[in-house]
């Protein structure tokens, strides 16, 4: 007989094997859907996780799309922990590269070792700004930040569409959808010689060195904390409630506009109509696998990554759509939420009486 | 200058039209939210319902197949968020974004082979009397069976809500989990139950738009609806009579954007279709400012996980 009994406490062991179990059920499901589709699953998967990574310079891309997810989710994680749902990082996104795109535009043709910092800065403040819109929204007039936020995702690219069509449209472009190409000066360097991986993968280990200290070396952390874990609480305490949803808002703005300056300062190195394939809404799954752990998102956002990678690979060689990336990332989540009852339930076998 | 009333007429009913999946996902999400489940998965359920409407249709010829085949996906989609939420107790925001990003991965999947595939006619009723009353003609006449429900829908709704048993039982369930159990309701039922509702109603706003709306699938065919149709569960204040009022509001919207610029206003096009996210963000604000009738009108225990220990 089988009996489900409740933890005293939460398993803290379980709590950080759980992604684990979730990443294996993963591959489970993801093989049952391959073979209903009429494929070899083993064969899928090995085109699906392991040979987009087998060389240098597959594992150099998993680095490439691993940076800006692990960047978001950091940021992201910030707004979970506290209990504020931003779900709009992709516009955060966005708008942090429009605005670092424009100031970039703005040197074009200039070169000078003080551009890049300013491209940078302003794509940090880019983000900020489109994030406070659904913080205030929500600190002053107690508007749902889930909605806000995720609307002003679509704000956000119809206003890139605008300008990349229009007023700064590359103007011996052919009426592409683009902007100039920006100048050296504002192109984040790359690390190696042939590979696209560039600098701002240390952007994002900066995110995870000073998240970890803020976390659990100082007492906005606690803060945090505490009023995750309950409202009440918090207000009881006496913390200042308004100015950390804006503060973590702020922050997660401003990782999501850095993630947007990585991309069109390095691989891309121009605005277009698409800057990211919807990396931002990726990052919330990364946030959650790695459980708001600054170290857990890392090993988070290589393991998303690769289904970036894989889906490219499985479509080029096994014909399979590239949309099973995201059904992959779904499936994940799921298998995720669905592994945590464990965390607080125990299943118990029970040796059945005659 | 004369302008054709019967135009007006059209026009009307073009805005009708555009804010029925609307419509739909609202008052069925609706019911779900009234028994205290917050399902953030609604683009996903509508998207799941378009494709499958779509292949349904393409596949097997038959209209009613597909219309209630959409339906049954909407349900078998939420049925996942329903045994996550309620059985394995998960965080219902957490869940809904992953059964939007699956169900978006997921038609993507499926829709591959059949982008491009024309779409069939759907038949309409009471076609002949278009013409017999001026201005009411064109729009009350001539539309699909699935735009009549759509627009009964919130009276139905407003009336299971209000003079049911099974309707008070969801309320209570919704505002109370813990009394109503106490009464012996089975609340994790009526939760599952209300879900798999919601899910039928997403289907089926999706069928409408791949099959009656726009007949083709197109990738990512929602943009952005089922998200809108949330936020019009809000603006509502859980009241379904008032669905009716926001989804003319965006369906109007929608409609004004393409007659703007059919007509030549030089106003850059991204604005105009960034008009109705807009709006949804403005009408939010305006909602939710007064913060006391919010709290009287949401279901009490909205997005709270409900578990009876054994």
């Amino acid at each position: 007989m089988i009996k489900i009994v409740k933890r005293d406490q939460p398993s803290r062991a379980i709590f950080f094997l759980t992604p684990v179990l979730a990443i294996f059920l993963t591959l489970v499901a993801g093989g049952l859907i391959f073979f209903i589709l009429g494929f070899k699953p083993f064969e899928a998967l090995k085109f699906f996780f392991i040979v987009p990574i087998a060389d240098k310079y597959g594992f150099s891309e998993l680095l490439l799309k691993a940076t800006p997810l692990c960047l978001i989710a950091i940021g992201l994680s910030f707004c979970f922990k506290s209990n504020n749902w931003n779900i709009g990082a992709e516009g955060q996104l966005t708008f942090g590269a429009i605005v670092s795109g424009g100031v970039a535009l703005l040197f074009y043709e200039q070169e000078g070792f003080y551009i890049l910092p300013i491209v940078i800065l302003a794509g940090a403040i880019g983000g900020m700004l489109y994030a406070s819109i659904p913080a205030i929204l929500k600190t002053y007039f107690n508007t749902n930040e889930i909605l806000v936020s995720l609307m002003l995702v679509y704000v956000s690219k119809l206003i890139l569409d605008y300008l990349v069509v229009g007023p700064w449209s590359n103007p011996e472009g052919f009426n592409f959808p683009e902007t100039r190409q920006f100048s050296d000066s504002a192109k984040l360097p790359l690390l190696f010689e042939g590979l696209r991986i560039h600098a701002g993968i240390f952007l994002a280990l900066a995110a995870v060195v000073i998240s970890w200290f803020v976390f659990y070396k100082t007492y906005l952390g606690f803060q945090m904390k505490v009023s995750g874990f309950s409202l009440k609480t918090a207000k009881y305490a006496g913390y200042k409630g308004k100015k950390m949803i804006i503060l973590v808002f702020l922050i997660s703005g401003a990782c999501a506009g850095l993630a947007g300056v990585g991309e069109i300062t390095g691989p891309i190195g121009q605005l277009h109509r698409e800057i990211s394939p919807d990396y931002g809404f990726t990052a919330i799954i990364v946030a959650f696998l790695g459980r708001l752990h600054p170290v857990g998102i890392i090993f988070a956002s290589l393991v998303v990554a690769i289904t970036y990678l894989g889906a490219e690979t499985a479509q080029i060689f096994m014909q399979i759509p590239k949309y099973t990336g995201q059904v992959f990332q779904g499936m994940i989540l799921f298998f995720l939420l669905a592994s945590d009852y464990l965390l607080f339930f125990k299943i118990k076998f029970i040796g059945s009486k005659k | 200058m004369i302008i054709d009333i019967n135009f007006i007429g059209l026009i009307i009913a073009s805005i009708m039209a555009s804010a029925v999946p609307l419509i739909l996902a609202s008052c069925g999400e609706l019911i779900t939210e009234r028994s205290g489940v917050l399902n953030l998965g609604v683009e996903g359920m509508m998207i799941i319902g378009a494709i499958s409407g779509f292949a349904l249709m393409t596949v097997t010829g038959s209209l009613i197949i597909a219309i209630f085949g959409a339906m049954l996906a909407g349900v078998l989609i939420s049925t996942i968020f329903a045994f996550l939420t309620q059985t394995l107790i998960t965080n219902h925001v957490a869940t809904g974004l992953a059964l939007t990003i699956f169900g978006i991965g997921i038609s993507a999947m499926i829709g591959k082979n059949f982008v491009g595939i024309p779409g069939k006619e759907f038949p309409v009723l009471f076609e002949g009397l278009k013409d017999t009353i001026p201005l009411f003609g064109p729009i009350l006449f001539g539309h699909s069976i699935v735009f009549y429900f759509a627009f009964a829908l919130p009276f139905i709704t407003s009336y299971f809500l209000k003079k049911t048993k099974i309707g008070l039982i969801v309320r209570a369930v919704g505002d109370s989990p813990e009394s109503a159990s106490n009464q012996g309701i089975n609340v994790k039922l009526v939760r599952y139950a209300s879900i798999l509702y919601g899910g039928a109603m997403s289907g089926l706003a999706g069928a409408y738009l791949s099959m009656i709306y726009t007949p083709q699938w197109i990738e990512n065919m929602t943009g952005g609806r089922g998200w809108i149709a949330l936020a019009l569960v809000v603006f509502s204040t859980w009241n379904p009579i008032k669905i009716l009022i926001g989804a003319m509001i965006f369906g109007g919207l929608t409609i004004i954007q393409f007659h703007m610029q059919a007509i030549g206003v030089r106003i850059p096009v991204q604005f105009l279709t960034a008009l109705p996210y807009i709006v949804t963000i403005i009408v939010l604000v305006v909602i939710s400012r007064d913060s006391r009738k919010i709290r009287l009108s949401t279901p009490s225990s909205l997005g709270k996980s409900f578990h009876k220990d054994n």
